[in-house]
């Protein structure tokens, strides 16, 4: 059983699904106007994760090789409808911002990446240390999104106004373009630091 | 006339990949060549045009008969993926060059968020058969138009001398975000 500190480790930062693995943008950019939304998103689709590596490691070892693609999506689907169902009940107004992205969690490539990639090969343990790093990489990086469109965007902070009045607000990256360029300059940011590292070494 | 602009607000004012932020994996994954991004982007019209319309058929005469809607899910991802193995047999017997070239991304046209959303999206508007398909048409036209001119963009920019650290997905990612500055233009050209 491998080390489950390792294994958060790696989900957290070494195979980041955001700035390394580059998998999931569609919410990641989508809803990272905000860093409310960012973490809501986050947490959510750390839940599915959890659950359904948890659920697919344990019956890896009866679900057939050809059909497992399609038993994942199933399974996946089944605690996406229950998250969105718990949000619709307990979190009305998170779930009417974040919107169509929740039904979408079903094709977060994440989730399914981990599925193939983990769950399906590893006991339910350690398959839910994956889950929860990667969940916890996941939420990491869209908070750090959503705080930096927010801030620049919208001068708030977790909906509290930071900037003075009198800084203007670029409207622009809390709209469709803001996304792309902010994460575009953070991977950005983050090769040059790798590049460094390796010219250093 | 409300279906044409159903069509071309698909296309242009709530494109889905620079507006809409669906279908954006396979947006920067197969946007590296022109002619692997034409073929991806014409897969994914035939695909969603079908889906709009089988995942209308199951909502309205399966789920909603047997009252289970709140499954709609589960049924639209079961419904795409059944779709999207059923174009990679037609493409692999019929276009074998274009199937080769598509490679692993055909079948992860499943996961493409366009595909889902769309359905999703239909489902929630309440549009009829034919809204539906348009809908679907449009939002998928958009996204070929949307990916063919990124892979252009990139391709050129291959050549540019651009700082290492931007060097791949960054670059790409910039890039995308002027072409949607470009399309904000088309903001209220259409009013639905």
């Amino acid at each position: 059983m491998a080390n489950p500190i390792k294994i958060l480790r790696a989900g957290i930062i070494e195979e980041n699904p955001t700035f390394v693995q580059v998998i999931g943008m569609c919410p990641t950019l989508a809803v990272t106007s905000s860093a409310i939304n960012g973490i809501g998103m986050g947490l959510s689709t750390a839940a599915v994760l959890i659950f359904s590596n948890i659920f697919i490691a344990l019956i890896r070892n009866i679900i057939p090789d050809k059909v497992r693609i399609p038993c994942f999506i199933v399974v996946i689907a089944t605690f996406v409808t229950i998250i969105q169902f718990l949000l619709e009940a307990y979190l009305p107004s998170l779930n009417a911002s974040l919107g169509l992205y929740i039904p979408l969690i079903v094709v977060n490539c994440i989730i399914l990446g981990r599925a193939e990639a983990f769950a399906s090969k590893n006991s339910a343990i350690d398959s839910m240390f994956d889950g929860i790093g990667q969940g916890l990489g996941f939420t990491l990086a869209l908070t750090v999104i959503g705080l930096i469109r927010e801030f620049i965007g919208a001068g708030t902070l977790f909906d509290f106004t930071i900037l003075p009045e009198m800084f203007p607000r670029t409207l622009l990256f809390v709209m469709a373009p803001g996304a792309f360029f902010t994460l575009g300059c953070l991977m950005a940011l983050l090769n040059h630091f790798k590049n460094k590292k390796k010219s250093a070494n | 006339m409300h279906l044409v602009l159903l069509v071309l607000a698909g296309i242009f004012v709530n494109n889905y990949v620079l507006s809409q932020f669906l279908g954006i994996c396979p947006f920067l994954g197969v946007s590296k060549k022109l002619e692997t991004a034409a073929g991806m982007g014409v897969a994914v019209i035939f695909v969603i045009t079908l889906a709009s319309a089988v995942t209308y058929f199951v909502y309205y005469f399966i789920l909603k008969p047997l009252q289970i809607e709140y499954l709609y899910n589960i049924a639209f991802i079961l419904v795409i993926a059944a779709l999207v193995q059923f174009v990679e047999m037609f493409l692999k017997k019929s276009s074998p060059s274009l199937y080769q070239a598509l490679g692993v991304y055909l079948p992860l046209i499943t996961t493409n968020c366009a595909v889902l959303g769309v359905a999703v999206l239909n489902m929630q508007k309440g549009y009829g058969f034919i809204e539906s398909v348009l809908n679907g048409v449009g939002g998928a036209t958009g996204f070929c138009l949307a990916i063919v001119l990124f892979a252009g963009i990139r391709e050129r920019i291959e050549y540019n001398d651009t700082p290492k650290a931007f060097d791949g997905f960054p670059l790409a990612l910039v890039t995308a975000g002027i072409m949607s500055i470009a399309f904000l233009g088309f903001q209220g050209l259409i009013k639905l």
